[in-house]
């Protein structure tokens, strides 16, 4: 503890009233609970199950599986050039870590009351653990993908499909990706504190947003009309991004990336702003 | 000395009751149409004040106790210090690191083993990785749970889950402590060793603020006393004079009460006499604890409630409550119907059934889960004196009743 002896180490407790906005350097003095809950979530998850880690391939391998039967062959929806199973395959990638951070950040106030309720700590480190703990998720089913995209080549038709040298931004579509579902979470969190009916709204939220997000058809099968909504979903241009990165699928217009950059720089300073203004209290209200 | 290391000016803590417990838009929208409704004088009526204007100062190095009843105003003040929750106006300022102990093992994982949830732990109350990791064997030793320590904590007793939840906290080093009741936990020995953290802590200069209903630990560790009733500081100074004082508060209520003339009267509800009795209906504030003390409160119902209980609540003399019993409870309801007029509500407590001390009663009535007319805390007391015939006199049985059970003992074999 070096900041033991710190003369300025004073803790003023009193009301706040207006907007907070981030207490940095808090957050950088807690950030060695920040790794240990990042580490916390990946120990737990691999120690309660059988499969373990095995968890993350199964089930995008059967979440593909399942839409190339319905959507491809069924619905016959086409998937922009590219084989089906790596449309699907980069559309989930995207689409679960997106899913599972979006409903850890949400249940961030609700899932540790008893925690919050007896240790203060900055509250924000919870949400942010889940954010960077999802990433090995993401970085194991890149593997599946990577899996998949050999055999796809290797079985080759046309083989019309390859990386594209935009490849390497891929981290930066990650981090639009996990800014937004933090941004939403957090507003998702400071309501669910206040009124439990956002709980069932979130879970419900999420799966109708995939069918609103272009996870099993892509943007040029948007209907000209309903252009415009796909466009204002701030994930409609990480998910096309994404398959023109790996796959050489259509490139989006790039006032679509603006567009969404836009919206996830709105979804997180208001979410933050909101999520502060609830945390301080809310042990007052549940 | 300096200046203080805490340092409370004025602090106050407003609830609302009406907006505790919001739990789904349905009742949001339902308040806020009974607030457009009605004036908004009533939505005002419902706070409720548990903290109001304290202010107080900790030097460096003192361990001050923070005594007082069951809603006085303790676990809002250390929630504050504590910064789990905001006061409503007032400030207070702490000079240094802080730690509280409002619960130990928080955030433990029953899946991680003791080892990986000192880590947790102890991050969680705010120390580095490697601090933890320097007192890691301190730790251990401290929480005698050498062997386990590879043994996820799901595998634990009860009694090493906790003594491992305060080896971490106790290796905290912060210079204030904030401590409320850990020490009901573990056993008597282990309770000991964390007094002896306790005191050990202070005299390395560190401070520490006590929150207990334990006299005899608030005694052997405190120099200084703060005592809180209705959200306020109603005693300060050397621990001796003021938990005598506090004590002593406890023996002169009476066995009788009568409501005193002039207090406002409740427009619905009036409680307006209460004593304890005899079995002969004689006033006693005595009892041989083979005598069962009844309880008998007058109200007097104002017009017609279509819902209501009365309740009374029986606290020892550490505050802890022994019972709560509602008049309506042997019914299988939670309240009922009742016409104007003035009642007369009577239950006696069993005898063989309370260990000998000091109880005191406090009587309320309400809809349950909705609202309270009137509640009297302490409004009557009495003494149950020790068993004559049990052997066992001098070596009170634990436990905070003392019931005696017929046996029935026979040789099976």
């Amino acid at each position: 503890m070096s900041d033991i002896a710190d003369p300025q180490k004073e803790i003023v407790i009193e009301a706040t009233h207006g907007w907070r906005f981030i207490a940095w350097r808090e957050l950088h003095e807690y950030r060695d609970l920040l790794w240990l809950l990042v580490w916390r979530d990946i120990a737990v998850r691999y120690k309660q199950t059988v499969l373990g880690p095995l968890w993350y391939i199964v089930q995008p391998i059967l979440t593909t599986a399942v839409f190339m039967v319905i959507f491809s062959r069924v619905a016959r929806i086409p998937t922009d050039g590219v084989p089906s199973s790596l449309f699907y395959l980069s559309g989930l990638l995207l689409w679960n870590y997106f899913s599972q951070t979006f409903q850890s950040t949400a249940g961030t106030l609700t899932n540790n009351i008893s925690l919050f309720g007896k240790v203060y700590f900055p509250r924000l480190i919870v949400p942010l653990s889940a954010v960077i703990s999802n990433l090995i998720g993401v970085a194991i089913q890149l593997g599946l993908f990577a899996v998949i995209f050999a055999i796809e080549k290797a079985g080759l038709r046309g083989a019309s499909f390859g990386l594209t040298s935009a490849a390497w931004l891929l981290p930066l579509v990650f981090a639009e990706v996990a800014l937004f579902s933090f941004g939403i979470g957090l507003w998702l969190a400071a309501l669910t504190a206040k009124f439990r009916d956002f709980t069932v709204l979130a879970g419900f939220f999420v799966q109708l947003f995939m069918y609103a997000s272009p996870v099993i058809y892509p943007l040029n099968r948007v209907p000209a009309r309903w252009y415009f909504l796909a466009a204002l979903n701030p994930l409609t241009y990480p998910l096309e991004a994404l398959r023109h990165m790996l796959l050489g699928a259509n490139e989006p217009p790039a006032y679509l990336g603006i567009l969404s950059l836009g919206l996830t720089a709105v979804a997180l300073v208001s979410g933050l702003i909101v999520f502060q203004k609830v945390e301080k209290n809310f042990i007052d209200v549940i | 000395m300096g200046r203080p290391i805490i340092e409370v000016e004025n602090l106050s803590k407003r609830y609302r009751l009406g907006t505790i417990g919001v739990t789904s838009l349905r009742e949001t929208f339902n308040r806020w149409w009974d607030g457009v409704r009605k004036r908004s004088a009533s939505a005002e009526a419902k706070d409720f004040w548990a903290l109001q204007n304290i202010s107080f100062a900790v030097q460096p190095g003192e361990v001050v106790g923070v005594i007082g009843r069951n809603g006085a105003g303790k676990s809002t003040l250390l929630k504050i210090l504590s910064r789990i929750t905001e006061p409503t106006a007032g400030r207070a300022v702490i000079r240094g690191r802080i730690a509280s102990l409002l619960e130990v093992g928080t955030g433990f994982h029953p899946e991680l083993t003791g080892r990986e949830n000192i880590y947790l732990n102890g991050a969680i109350l705010g120390m580095m990785r490697a601090d933890i990791k320097k007192k890691l064997d301190e730790i251990v030793a401290f929480a005698e749970v050498d062997q386990f320590i590879d043994t996820p904590v799901k595998r634990y007793s009860s009694g090493m889950y906790v003594r491992l939840a305060f080896a971490v906290a106790a290796h905290l080093e912060p210079e204030v402590l904030i401590v409320d009741e850990v020490l009901a936990v573990g056993d008597s020995a282990f309770q000991k060793k964390c007094l002896g953290k306790m005191s050990d802590v202070a005299k390395h200069g560190r401070t520490v603020l006590f929150v207990s209903h334990n006299m005899t630990a608030v005694t052997s560790l405190c120099e200084r006393v703060i005592c809180l009733a209705g959200g306020r500081v109603v005693m300060e100074g050397p621990t001796a004079r003021v938990t005598e004082q506090y004590l002593s508060a406890m023996v002169t209520h009476s066995a009788t009460w009568q409501r005193p003339d002039g207090t406002p009267p409740q427009p619905d509800f009036c409680f307006m006499h209460a004593r304890v009795t005899n079995s002969r209906g004689e006033t006693c504030s005595i009892f041989d604890s083979d005598r069962s003390p009844t309880i008998e409160v007058d109200y007097v119902v104002k017009r017609a409630l279509s819902d209501a209980i009365v309740t009374a609540r029986l606290e020892n003399s550490q505050g802890i409550p022994v019972f709560e019993v509602g008049d309506t409870d042997a019914l299988g309801v939670t309240g009922r119907p009742r016409e104007a007029g003035t009642y007369r509500g009577v239950f006696s407590v069993p005898a063989h059934f309370l260990s000998p001390g000091l109880y005191s009663i406090t009587v309320g009535s309400g809809v349950l889960g909705r609202m309270a007319f009137e509640v009297i805390a302490n409004v009557v007391a009495f003494e149950i004196l020790p068993a004559k015939c049990v052997q066992s006199v001098e070596k009170r049985s634990p436990g905070i009743t003392s019931p005696l059970f017929p046996w029935q003992t026979q040789r099976i074999a």
